[in-house]
Formats: structure tokens, sequence, C-alpha cells
């Protein structure tokens, strides 16, 4: 059993107007095999919470505290957040010219497991990966997302979180640009991820419609920087009913 | 004058002024360009293996099929008449590279080297040239493609750190006929490449690709002439350099002359370097200077820029360490001219000396 907990979180970034503060003062606390749904309306900082928690150097952490398991999460590099067990499936995968899918996942793995995987277990690892999620075997010899489709850069990071099985899958609007057959494949896949390793998940969306594939144990509502709600799996469905207007007014 | 024709420089010593020259440190040169080098035949270019059937190699008496303003050349032309000759007989096609090994011998002189690679009528082939070592080497290598041939010419400087080399690749390629060139620099002091194409039939493409990766102190220049004097040639130029260290600088400069009589040209050239640390100069010049409008197309590119903070954050969120995500990168980078090579075994040569240059390099 492990823990990801994140304590008064308060993040800015630096514009040409100064520091701006978008996360402001955030509480949460994630357990294995817990799933978290935070949504809320654009803008309101959900995507900077995943990739402070990632690592990303555009965001500054003037305070407060993430740990996983009681070890300092922020000040680890990015890949030593990886390898403590933290994924993050982002919104806009990046294009990694002339790097093959294949020869990216084989270099990730080798670094999380400590060691390279057995080239003929880790062929049927990947072509089982590619195969649930529906991906054509010819995927893996194409650069990492370059060309891909949107589906395809979800499906590639989906099919990350099998391969990789950390401790904790955050996911940045995973749903967003997918239609239903796509949502319903990768829904399905991070559903898979979670029942074979038990995975804690922080599901970042806008819409609820991706909750009827993966369903939620707490529901948080994000606004303005902070936490302002939260509740269990009813909670989408009054967001479904009532959308965000009461929680956006100032 | 326009800027293309006043790169034809007048046969006297350059002064740096001109064109030509105005990148290139001309005190580095050995004194190759102004005469007070010591020249030497040293007739270093060997086979390097058996010689397959189709292909004859001598060391010979050389006419030149080339007229040439370059300093350098002229005065190799001037000092020897002989030199290494690869024929590819007419209608041969020849599956497995032609290896030419140049054997280094030092730099107490400088050897002044000809070379003529003449393929055949509708032959087919590939030849590596494998430059290694230390020496100071001045090089005339003239290229003849003629109607209907295929040649990939992979020319590899991977010279030790002593290395002045001076060339000239001046191909002319025929009606139909197709020239590759792929060029890889990764050593050296200081690396001056011509590569130069005139088209003397309609038909006829050539596609000119280039690495090099420069660190502290080198100097490495490459500079291309496609002149695209006949109708309906297809010329293609994409180079990418990476550069870190202190005043390691690389130059690229890419001419493309598309005279009044070559209606239907298509032409396209690209230059991409990356700078990997302060202190280090990526100068890239592309230049396309058009006498017609009834063209296919023409257009070039050129990009100079950094480490992408975002590629290295997706690759490091996945666990993969700063060095590890910078070599793939940089891995990625050169791969898709590197994998055009189509010989596993220098590929993997290549790609590991990149890594090289990057470890030592640093951050």
């Amino acid at each position: 059993m492990s823990t990801l907990e994140i304590r008064g979180l308060k993040v800015s970034v630096e514009t040409e107007q100064g520091a701006v503060e978008i996360l402001k003062g955030v509480d949460l606390t994630i357990k294995s095999g817990e799933t978290h749904a935070i949504m809320g309306p654009n803008g309101s900082g959900k995507s900077t919470l995943a990739y402070s928690i990632a690592g990303h150097p555009k965001y500054t952490i003037t305070s407060g505290t993430v740990t996983l398991d009681g070890a300092d999460v922020l000040e680890m590099t990015v890949d030593e957040r990886a390898k403590a067990g933290l994924f993050l499936a982002m919104q806009y995968p990046v294009e990694v010219p002339g790097v093959s899918v294949s020869n990216f996942l084989r270099t990730a793995a080798t670094a999380l497991r400590g060691e390279a995987p057995k080239l003929r277990e880790w062929v049927g690892e990947v072509r089982a990966a590619m195969e649930s999620l529906k991906m054509d075997p010819s995927f893996a010899q194409r650069n990492v997302n370059e060309g891909f489709s949107g589906g395809e850069k979800k499906r590639h990071e989906i099919m990350q979180l099998e391969l990789l099985k950390p401790k904790f899958a955050i996911l940045d609007e995973t749903d967003s640009g997918l239609d239903v057959d796509a949502l319903r494949i990768v829904s399905e896949g991070v559903v898979r991820a979670k029942d074979a390793s038990q995975c804690g998940v922080l599901l970042i969306t806008h819409y609820t419609r991706i909750l009827r594939y993966i369903k939620p144990d707490f529901v948080h509502v994000f606004a303005n920087g902070r936490i302002v709600e939260e509740g269990g799996p009813e909670l989408a469905d009054k967001l479904e009913a009532n959308g965000y207007a009461e929680y956006v007014t100032a | 004058m326009t800027t293309l024709q006043s790169n034809i420089l007048e046969n006297h010593t350059p002064t740096g002024r001109e064109e030509a020259w105005r990148f290139t440190p001309l005190k580095r040169l050995g004194g190759m360009h102004d005469g007070t080098a010591t020249p030497a035949e040293r007739n270093s270019l060997a086979v390097k293996g058996a010689l397959p059937t189709g292909a004859t190699f001598a060391h010979q008496e050389i006419i030149a099929v080339t007229q040439t303003d370059d300093a350098i050349v002229n005065r190799i032309r001037e000092f020897t008449t002989k030199g290494a000759v690869l024929t590819i007989a007419a209608n041969a096609e020849i599956s497995e590279p032609i290896f030419l090994n140049r054997t280094s011998f030092g730099t107490d002189t400088a050897e002044f080297s000809r070379v003529l690679i003449k393929a055949g009528n509708h032959s087919k082939s590939v030849v590596v040239l494998e430059n290694t070592g230390d020496t100071h080497l001045a090089e005339d290598l003239e290229i003849v493609v003629e109607p209907g041939a295929h040649l990939t010419l992979i020319a590899l400087q991977e010279w030790g750190s002593k290395t002045i080399h001076a060339a000239r690749h001046h191909a002319i390629v025929d009606r139909d006929a197709t020239f590759k060139s792929i060029v890889v620099t990764v050593g050296g002091d200081l690396v001056r490449l011509l590569p130069t194409v005139d088209f003397i039939s309609p038909g006829a493409s050539c596609d000119l690709s280039g690495v090099y990766f420069a660190t502290a102190g080198q100097f490495f220049e490459h500079r291309m002439f496609v002149d695209h004097k006949v109708p309906n040639a297809k010329s293609r130029v994409n180079y990418k350099g990476a550069l870190a260290g202190d005043k390691a600088h690389t130059v690229w400069i890419g001419d493309v002359f598309i005279r009044a009589a070559a209606e239907g040209t298509d032409t396209y050239e690209l230059n991409r370097n990356l700078l990997l640390s302060d202190g280090a100069r990526a100068d890239s010049v592309p230049n396309l200077e058009i006498e017609t409008g009834e063209i296919v197309g023409a257009g070039h590119a050129s990009t100079t820029g950094r480490f992408d903070d975002e590629q290295l954050f997706y690759l490091m969120s996945r666990g993969i360490n700063m060095d590890d995500a910078r070599r793939l990168v940089v891995r990625g980078f050169f791969n898709e001219i590197v994998s055009e090579i189509g010989i596993a075994e220098i590929q993997e040569r290549i790609m590991a000396r990149i890594d090289d240059e990057l470890a030592k390099a640093g951050k």
C-alpha cells in the first residue's frame, strides 16, 4: 500500500508580468487502488497540479509538500519521480523526432526496472499492450508522437501506463479529443492497468463522460487553484447536471 | 556581379575577403591554400577488402573533367597529374558497397590528392570513403555519373583531432542519372568540404545529405553549390549539425543556382543545427538564385536551436535520466540522415562516435 500526499501546495509560473500564482494551497491524499477524479473548468489549475507533481521546470513550488510514502517528491529530479513510481499521461504528448516508439519504450522500461527487459518477454509484452489498445504493429517503428493523430497519442500514453506499471498514474485530460470508440479503448486500458497493479489513479478531466468507464472513488471539484468541493461519485452526477457555474462566480 | 557568381574565385591565394573564404580560418589551413605547405603525393587511398566484379581501381594519370577556381584544387592540379581512379563498368549493378580507405601518414607534409570516381552508363553502386587518423589532406575529388547511372557516395570524416582536410567533391551528373551523397564529419581540427553538383543533361537528380558534430575548437565547413543549368533536374540538400563546447564553429552554405535554361527545376535545401552549449557558433546561409520562373519548386529552410526542454521533460518523466535523454534526442536528430547510409555497421559506428562527442562535450 502506497500513499501520495499533497499538502498546502502553492505553485506559480513566471509570466511577462511577473510570477503568477496558479495553485493556491492544494491538499489531496491518494492511496493505492483508489481512483480520484479532479474536475473543474478550464484555467482552474488542474494541469498545473499534474505537471507540478511530475516536476516540469516551468512551475515553481512556492510552498507545500508532495510525498510518496514519506519520500519528498519535490526534491527529486523528473526521472527520479518516475523511478519512485509516478507517471503522467500528458494532454499534449511531445514529439521526439528520430526516436522510435520501440526504442523509447525499451529505454524507459530499462531505466525504470533497473535492467534491460529480456528481449523475448519484452517483445511479447509490447505486442500484448498494443493489441489490447487496438494499435497497428507498425506503430512501434514510428517516431515518438510524430505525426500521431490525437487518438494515437493518447493510446500511446496509456500503453506506457500499462508497460511501465507506476504506483500512481496522473491522467491529464486523457479523454480530451477522443471519439467514443477511442475513449472506450483508452479507458479500458486505464482500468486494466489499475486492476493489474493496484496503482492509484488521479484522473483530471473537464467532462464527466470518461467517468462512465473509469469509476471514481472520490470526486474533487477544482476551481481557482484549489479544491472547492469533495465527494463521492454522486458529485460527478451533480456536475453533469449543473456544470461548474456555481464554482466560478467570484 | 551576383552573389553566386562571386563565389567563382580568381585563381589567386585567398585573402579571406572572398565570399567563398569568408568563414574559413585561413591560418589553420596548414598552408594548403597559399603554397607554404610541403605537398606530398602519398597515394594513400586504397581499396579495403576485395573489389567486386564490375569495379576497377588504379593510380594513374587523370585528365580533369571539371573546371574550378578553387585555390586549393588548383594547387593540387599544379602539383600532380596523377591520382586514384575508381571505375564502375557500364551496366554493372554492384550490391555490395565498395570501400575506399585513406591511411593517414601524419602531419609533417600535406597530401595533395586527386581522385576520380566514374559511374558508367546505367551502373548502380555505393562507394564508401573512410577517412581516419591524423593528416593534412588537400583533395580534388571528381565524380562522373554517366547517363542513367545511380551512384551513392558516402564520405566519412572520422578524423583524429589534428587533421586539416580541405576537399572539393565535384559531381557531373548526366541525363537521368542520380547522385546521392552522404557526408559525415565528426573529427578533425579543420574540415572544409565543397560538395558541388553540375547537372549537364535533363532528368538528372542529386540528393546531398550530411551530418556534422563539432566540439570545442573544431571548425567544420560544408559549402554546397548545385548548378541547375539544364531543364527538369531535381536537387535535394539536407544537412544537420550539432555543436558543443567553446569555439566549436560550423559553417553550412547552400548555394543553388537555377539558370534561365533550367525550366522544370525542382529543388529544396534544408540545414538544421542543434546548439548544445554556449560558446559555439553555427553559421547557416541558404542561397537560392533563380533566373527562370518556369520551375516545379524551389525552397530552402534553415534553423538553429537548442535542446527542446519539452522533449527532455517527456523522456525524463518516463524515468530516463538527463544524459540518456539528451543522447536519445541527439541520436534522433541525426537518425534521419544516418539511417540513409544503409550499412548497419557504419551507422552504429557513427552513432557511437556521436555519443562520444556528446559525452566529451559534457553538459
